[in-house]
């Protein structure tokens, strides 16, 4: 059965890969449509940083930013000037963290979808009296639905799965950083192998159905890149 | 009067535009030229879709762009229409929606009165309810028309609308075209390549090469000028306006008036006093020194050679006068030679057959 820390881990996993999403989409979208449009000298560059958590082994990310959020980098200097502390081994830290590691999952299907809407819907739009902004709203986001439900569905379920990251960069804090798939290798260091079977079990029946309704009831098609 | 100012520069790598045009404030102007022209860089400049680092843009007295002054509106505030080649509908919205998505936009609701007239004028109050990918290609095209001009612009703008149609469909939506024709008060700018088009529409002509406007001016006009393509072209034909003036039931025919003349033409379904537009193929005219006595061509008017050139390939284009009226005539240069034609010589020129366009 599940005892209740590993029942507070999995209702912290949630919380991390639903913030981590929602500020995903919120600096993912502009990022995806500015790439989608651009003609900038700049957009291969970017485009390279965005995917790179695409092919980077996790703890070296993680381990990237323990650097730079600890009390001696860039970041931990300034988090600790402004009063904040420092970021590692925190949950603030640990979502920042999913975020850069889960956006080119994000930033990916919705690049891809803004891509393939063209300029011809906003040029109508436009000759229409609507203005970008109000466009892009009554336009392309209904048009590009699919993109953002595959966006939100990939950039959550690759948060819950992450592990190497949050090692690196949460730790493994209970009610603060310790998420599921860190209980699940904590259990199994333990050999308590039944518990992690229940934690296991619940984490490949939610990724098999997620993925399931993604190619079925969405019928969208992540392509291999999307998905790594 | 001209209401329309026009003014562009602009280069790209491989090609460049530069217009100066003073368009009328009424009718319909086409933007004729072949692909590659640039009339379609001009539409889309004049919409603001396209921004020419140099260019004045003033239509109806109100100013859209002035690079000298650093003025350019963006398109979404322009008050204008516009019809892209293809419908361009949205896909996620019924028809009505597509049509309200503009109006909803404006400060000043148009009236209701105008928006039932202009469904019936374009034959689609029975659509409201159907999404886009419900229609053909000519329904939809014609949901478009009515979208641009539900906003009430100043300009409509229409970039080859029929382009992507089949002939069919062409031919359903060109009554539509000319009866907005008739009906509407403001100015049209129409990109087109198809001749039939520019014959059936046209009020003034613009014709567009390589950027630059080699000519502009009325439809008769610019059609039989000799120093143009269209009188070069095997399809080379002339435009006039005529007035309906009896019916001869026995003979199906109907008989119309053109500059102090008369023509019989195959019987037409309409009223005395009827306004025409009809079109005279050059291949369809011949010329006669003297009046033909005995001849089964029926239309035989007096006219004067006001000029003439040929053609590498043995074809003579005669441009005549009939009072105010230019009329062009393909013959062969041996025929030119044999009459010994002149200009300002008198002859007589026999007309086969016309059609009607409108």
């Amino acid at each position: 059965m599940l005892t209740s820390a590993d029942l507070d881990t999995l209702l912290l996993t949630l919380e991390v890969a639903s913030l981590a999403t929602l500020f995903m989409l919120l600096i993912g979208t502009p990022l995806a449509w500015w790439l989608a449009r651009t003609n900038s000298a700049f957009k291969g560059l970017i485009n390279a940083i965005v995917s790179l958590p695409l092919v980077l082994p996790p703890t070296v990310l993680g381990f990237y930013l323990l650097v730079l959020m600890g009390p001696a980098g860039v970041i931990g200097k300034l988090t600790t000037e402004l009063g904040l502390g420092t970021l590692p081994f925190t949950f603030p830290g640990l979502v920042i963290a999913s975020v850069l590691y889960s956006m080119p999952f994000v930033v990916q299907p919705l690049q891809a979808a803004f891509t393939s809407i063209g300029q011809q819907p906003l040029e109508a739009a436009a000759t229409l009296r609507a203005s970008p902004l109000d466009s892009f709203f009554s336009i392309i986001v209904p048009l590009t639905k699919p993109g953002f439900l595959t966006a939100s569905i990939l950039g959550f379920t690759h948060t819950v799965g992450e592990f190497g990251v949050v090692l690196m960069i949460g730790g493994n804090i209970p009610d603060k950083t310790r998420v599921v798939s860190v209980q699940i290798y904590n259990h199994v260091e333990a050999l308590e192998y039944s518990e992690a079977h229940w934690l296991a079990g619940c984490l490949l029946a939610f990724s098999f159905t997620v993925l399931l309704i993604l190619y079925t009831v969405l019928k969208t098609q992540p392509n291999v890149q999307q998905l790594k | 009067m001209p209401a329309i100012t026009a003014r562009f520069q602009l280069a790209y790598d491989q090609f460049s535009l530069d217009v100066d045009l003073l368009l009328p404030s009424t009718g319909i102007t086409i933007l004729f030229g072949p692909s590659g022209s640039g009339k379609t860089t001009l539409l889309r400049c004049i919409a603001g879709l396209e921004k020419a680092p140099k260019g004045f843009l003033e239509i109806n007295g109100t100013i859209w762009q002035d690079s000298e002054h650093q003025v350019f509106l963006p398109t979404y505030q322009r008050n204008l229409g516009y019809v892209f080649q293809e419908a361009n509908l949205f896909p996620h919205l019924s028809v009505e929606a597509n049509l309200q998505y503009g109006i909803k936009r404006l400060d000043k609701r148009p009236n209701k009165a105008g928006f039932q007239n202009l469904l019936e004028l374009l034959g689609i109050e029975h659509l409201l309810k159907r999404m886009p990918d419900r229609l053909s290609g000519g329904e939809k095209q014609r949901v478009a028309i009515a979208r641009a001009l539900a906003l009430n612009p100043d300009i409509l703008l229409m970039d080859e609308p029929l382009a992507a149609l089949d002939f069919k469909r062409k031919q359903e939506i060109l009554p539509f075209l000319t009866r907005l024709h008739q009906q509407l008060e403001i100015p049209v700018l129409y990109v087109t390549h198809s001749h039939q088009e520019v014959a059936q529409l046209t009020d003034t002509l613009v014709l567009l090469e390589d950027g630059k406007v080699q000519a502009s001016g009325s439809l008769s006009e610019t059609l039989s000028r000799l120093d143009l393509p269209f009188a070069q072209d095997k399809e080379a034909s002339t435009v006039w306006q005529a007035t309906l003036i009896a019916h001869e039931t026995d003979y199906h025919l109907t008989r119309v008036a053109i500059a102090g003349d008369t023509l019989s033409l195959p019987s037409i379904d309409a009223p005395i006093g009827t306004s025409l537009r009809i079109q005279i193929y050059a291949s369809d005219v011949s010329i006669a020194l003297e009046k033909p006595k005995a001849t089964s061509i029926l239309n035989i008017l007096p006219a004067i050679i006001n000029d003439f050139t040929h053609d590498a390939y043995g074809q003579c284009i005669v441009q005549l006068k009939i009072g105010p009226q230019s009329l062009l005539a393909h013959i062969t240069l041996k025929s030119a030679i044999i009459l010994n034609l002149k200009c300002g010589m008198p002859v007589y020129v026999q007309i086969k057959g016309t059609s009607l366009l409108n």
